[in-house]
C-alpha cells in the first residue's frame, strides 16, 4: 500500500513537470494557428520558424551573448576564486567576498534597473555604450561572474595545496604552477561553470529587457513580447528545437561520462590485478 | 644501518645558521636553531607534532621565509631564493602526485621546466623508473597505483632532478605497519645508490633510527640532541629525550658519590652505582634513566649493595619476541621491564602479584643532569 502510494506520488510529480513541456511539443505539429485548438498534424511552423528573421536574429543573438557571457564569467570568476581562497589575508578580502556574492542574491530588478541607469549616465557623459549587445552582455557577466566564482571556488578548496607547492619544488614559476597544475585540476569546476552560466544567460529576461537597445533583441525577450501579443505555433516549433537540442546534449555528456568512468574502473582493476 | 664511514672526508653541504621563525608575531616555531649537514648524509628531524620540525623543513624547501638566520647549500646563501631556483628537491607527506598526469609524466615534470632535450629527458625517466622498479607503470595515473607504488613514484620524481638536498616529508606515513618496514631499508638503498644528501621529517622514532646517520631530536622549536641513533638511545642529554625515544624509568635521586670512574645516586628506590662519571657535585639533584630491555629479573634477592630493587607485578603484557612486566615498586613508582623470550614458555611462572626482584648492571643506565 505504501509502495503504491509512493510510486503514484512520482508520477504525479513527473506528470506535473513534464506535461505542459510535451504539450509545448505537440502543438508545434499544430496546424490551427490557434495556440489552444488542436485541428490536424503539420510541420509547416518548423520551415516557418527559419524564415522568421526576428526568431532567428534573437536565437543567434542569445546563443552569441551566452557564450560570451560565459567565457567572460568564468575568467573573472576563476581570479575571484583564486584571490578568495589561495589568499588568506588581504586588505578588501571580506569587501570583495561580499561583493562577489551579492549578484547571487539581488533580485534581477534590482541589478538590471541600476545597471541601465549606471549606463546611461555613463553614456551622457561618454557617448558610449550604446544599449544593445554590449550592454546586454556586461549584465549577464555581472550576475554570471557571481555564479562562477562559487563554482569555481568549492573546487579550488577541496585541491590539496601541496600539489601547488610540489609543482613549485620541481621549478614552476607560480604562473607555470596556475597553468600546468591548478588549471587542469580545476577544469571540470570551469566546465560546470561555463554550462551554469550559458543557462543562466541563455534564458534570462529581467535583464535583457533592461538592457537591450533597437535591435538587439534575444530570443527570450522575443517569445516574451510575442505572448503578450498573441502567440503563434512557431514558438512551439523553436521551443521544440530548443529542446530537442538540449536533450541531446545531455544525452551525449552523461554517455560521454558513463564510459569513461567504465575505462577508469577497468584501468584501476587491471592496475590491481598486475599488482597481485 | 646508514653510519657515516670514518675514512670519508665529511664536506658541509647544509648549513642553517640561527634560523626563527615566528608565526603571527608570537609564536615561535623554529627558535635559534643551527646545523650542519655533511655530503651523503641522511639527517633525521624527530619530533612529535607541532615541534617545528616540519616548519624547518619547508624553510628548506623555500615555502616559509625565515624571520632570521641563513641558509647555505655548498657555502652558497640560499636563503631567499624562491623554492623553484633551489637545488632542492622534496618528496611531500602522502607524495602530492599530479593526479591528471601519468607516472612517466609526474616523474618528467621538472626536467620538462628545466627544458632538458628529449631523448636525454626519455633516458632520464627511464632510469629514474627503472630504479624504483615502476619501468611497467609509466602510463598508469597515481589513482591506479597502491600507497607503496605511489611512493616510488614520488621518490623517483624528487630525485629526477639530482638534487643536491633530498627533503622527506614523513616518507613512510601514509603507509601501513608491515609495509614500512621492508619501504625503509629499501629507501634507504635507493638514496644511498644515488649518493644524495637528505634530511627528513619524522614523528617515529624507529623510522629515524632505522633510516638516519644522525637524529635531531626536536621539542618546541629547537634542537634538544643531535647525534647518532645510538648516541640518542644509549646516551640521552636530558629526561625529554631519554623519555622520547623508546621506553625508560627514571628515578629521581641525588649524588652521593662523584668520581672520575664512577657515580652513586641515592633514590627512594634503590642506591644507583653508575658506571661513569658526571659533571656534577655531591648532593645535586639527578635523574636515572633505565630501559626496561637492560633490567633482570630474579626470585632471589640479589647479594649486592645496590643496583637492585624488589617489586610487585602490577601487569604482564606478552608480544610474542618479548613480554614487559610492570612493577609496583615500595615507594609506589612502576618500573617497566622488559624480557626477551629467549625459549617457548620462558616468561611462565611469574604471574599477577608474585614478589620479584629486578637488577642491573653498572653499565645499564645513564645518569642525567637536565
Amino acid at each position: 500500500m505504501k509502495h503504491l502510494f509512493g510510486k503514484s506520488w512520482l508520477t504525479m510529480i513527473y506528470v506535473f513537470l513534464y506535461i505542459p513541456i510535451v504539450t509545448l511539443v505537440v502543438y508545434s505539429f499544430n496546424a490551427s494557428p490557434l495556440v489552444t485548438v488542436w485541428s490536424a498534424f503539420t510541420l509547416k511552423w518548423y520551415p516557418a520558424v527559419v524564415h522568421d528573421s526576428e526568431l532567428v536574429g534573437g536565437l543567434i543573438l542569445s546563443l552569441k551573448v551566452a557564450l560570451l557571457s560565459g567565457l567572460i564569467s568564468i575568467v573573472f570568476g576563476t581570479f575571484t576564486a583564486f584571490a578568495l581562497v589561495r589568499y588568506r589575508k588581504f586588505t578588501g578580502r571580506t569587501f570583495l567576498a561580499s561583493m562577489a556574492n551579492a549578484p547571487l542574491v539581488m533580485p534581477d530588478v534590482i541589478v538590471g534597473l541600476s545597471l541601465l541607469l549606471m549606463l546611461i549616465s555613463v553614456q551622457r557623459w561618454t557617448g558610449f555604450p550604446d544599449r544593445g549587445m554590449f550592454t546586454i552582455l556586461l549584465g549577464h557577466a555581472l550576475v554570471g561572474t557571481a555564479y562562477a566564482t562559487v563554482v569555481i571556488m568549492s573546487r579550488l578548496r577541496e585541491i590539496d595545496t601541496r600539489l601547488e607547492e610540489a609543482a613549485m619544488d620541481l621549478g614552476c614559476k607560480p604562473f607555470q604552477v596556475f597553468a600546468l597544475v591548478t588549471l587542469p585540476l580545476i577544469a571540470p569546476a570551469l566546465v560546470s561553470a561555463l554550462l551554469l552560466t550559458f543557462t543562466l544567460s541563455f534564458d534570462d529576461v529581467v535583464l535583457s529587457a533592461f538592457l537591450s537597445g533597437p535591435g538587439s533583441t534575444t530570443l527570450p525577450l522575443v517569445i516574451f513580447s510575442r505572448a503578450r501579443l498573441g502567440l503563434n505555433p512557431s514558438i512551439n516549433a523553436v521551443a521544440a528545437i530548443i529542446i530537442a537540442v538540449v536533450s541531446m546534449v545531455v544525452i551525449a555528456s552523461s554517455l560521454y561520462q558513463a564510459r569513461a568512468e567504465r575505462r577508469r574502473q577497468r584501468e584501476v582493476n587491471e592496475a590491481y590485478a598486475q599488482t597481485n | 644501518m646508514a653510519a657515516v664511514k670514518d675514512d670519508v672526508v665529511l664536506e658541509d653541504l647544509l648549513r642553517i645558521d640561527g634560523l626563527i621563525k615566528v608565526f603571527d608575531g608570537s609564536v615561535r616555531a623554529v627558535d635559534n636553531v643551527s646545523l650542519t649537514v655533511a655530503k651523503g648524509e641522511i639527517f633525521a628531524l624527530l619530533g612529535s607534532s607541532g615541534c617545528g620540525k616540519s616548519t624547518l623543513l619547508r624553510m628548506l624547501a623555500g615555502f616559509e621565509t625565515p624571520t632570521a638566520g641563513r641558509i647555505y647549500l655548498s657555502g652558497k646563501d640560499i636563503t631567499d631564493l624562491p623554492p623553484y631556483q633551489r637545488p632542492i628537491n622534496m618528496m611531500f607527506q602522502s607524495y602530492a602526485l599530479f593526479p591528471h598526469l601519468n607516472v612517466w609524466d609526474n616523474v618528467a615534470f621538472g626536467l620538462r621546466r628545466d627544458g632538458m632535450p628529449k631523448d636525454e629527458l626519455a633516458e632520464r625517466v627511464e632510469s629514474m623508473l627503472k630504479l624504483v622498479q615502476l619501468g611497467k607503470f609509466a602510463k598508469r595515473k597515481p589513482h591506479q597505483l597502491s600507497g607503496g607504488q605511489q611512493q616510488r613514484v614520488a621518490l623517483a620524481r624528487s630525485l629526477a632532478k639530482r638534487p643536491k638536498l633530498l627533503l622527506l616529508d614523513e616518507p613512510l606515513g601514509a603507509l601501513d605497519k608491515k609495509l614500512r618496514e621492508s619501504t625503509q631499508l629499501e629507501l634507504v638503498n635507493i638514496i644511498e645508490q644515488v649518493g644524495v644528501t637528505c634530511v627528513l621529517v619524522t614523528h617515529d622514532q624507529e623510522e629515524a633510527m632505522t633510516m638516519a646517520s644522525r637524529i635531531a631530536v626536536m621539542n618546541e622549536g629547537y634542537f634538544l640532541q643531535i647525534g647518532t641513533p645510538d648516541e640518542i638511545y644509549e646516551t640521552p642529554n636530558s629526561r625529554l629525550v631519554a623519555d622520547f625515544i623508546g621506553n625508560v624509568n627514571i628515578f629521581e635521586g641525588e649524588v652521593v658519590e662523584d668520581e672520575a670512574d664512577h657515580v652513586t645516586v641515592r633514590c627512594p628506590e634503590c642506591l644507583h652505582y653508575v658506571g661513569h662519571g658526571i659533571t656534577g657535585t655531591p648532593g645535586m639533584a639527578v635523574g636515572v634513566a633505565l630501559r626496561p630491555e637492560k633490567i633482570h629479573l630474579s626470585r632471589e634477592q640479589p647479594d649486592k649493595p645496590h643496583n637492585w630493587c624488589a617489586g610487585d607485578v602490577a601487569d604482564i603484557a606478552y608480544f610474542g619476541a618479548h613480554t614487559t612486566y610492570h612493577l609496583t615498586l615500595v615507594t609506589g613508582m612502576t618500573l617497566k621491564v622488559q624480557q626477551p623470550n629467549l625459549t617457548r614458555h620462558s616468561g611462565q611462572g611469574l604471574t599477577w602479584g608474585d614478589r620479584i626482584y629486578a637488577h642491573w648492571s653498572q653499565d645499564a643506565m645513564v645518569v642525567l643532569t637536565q
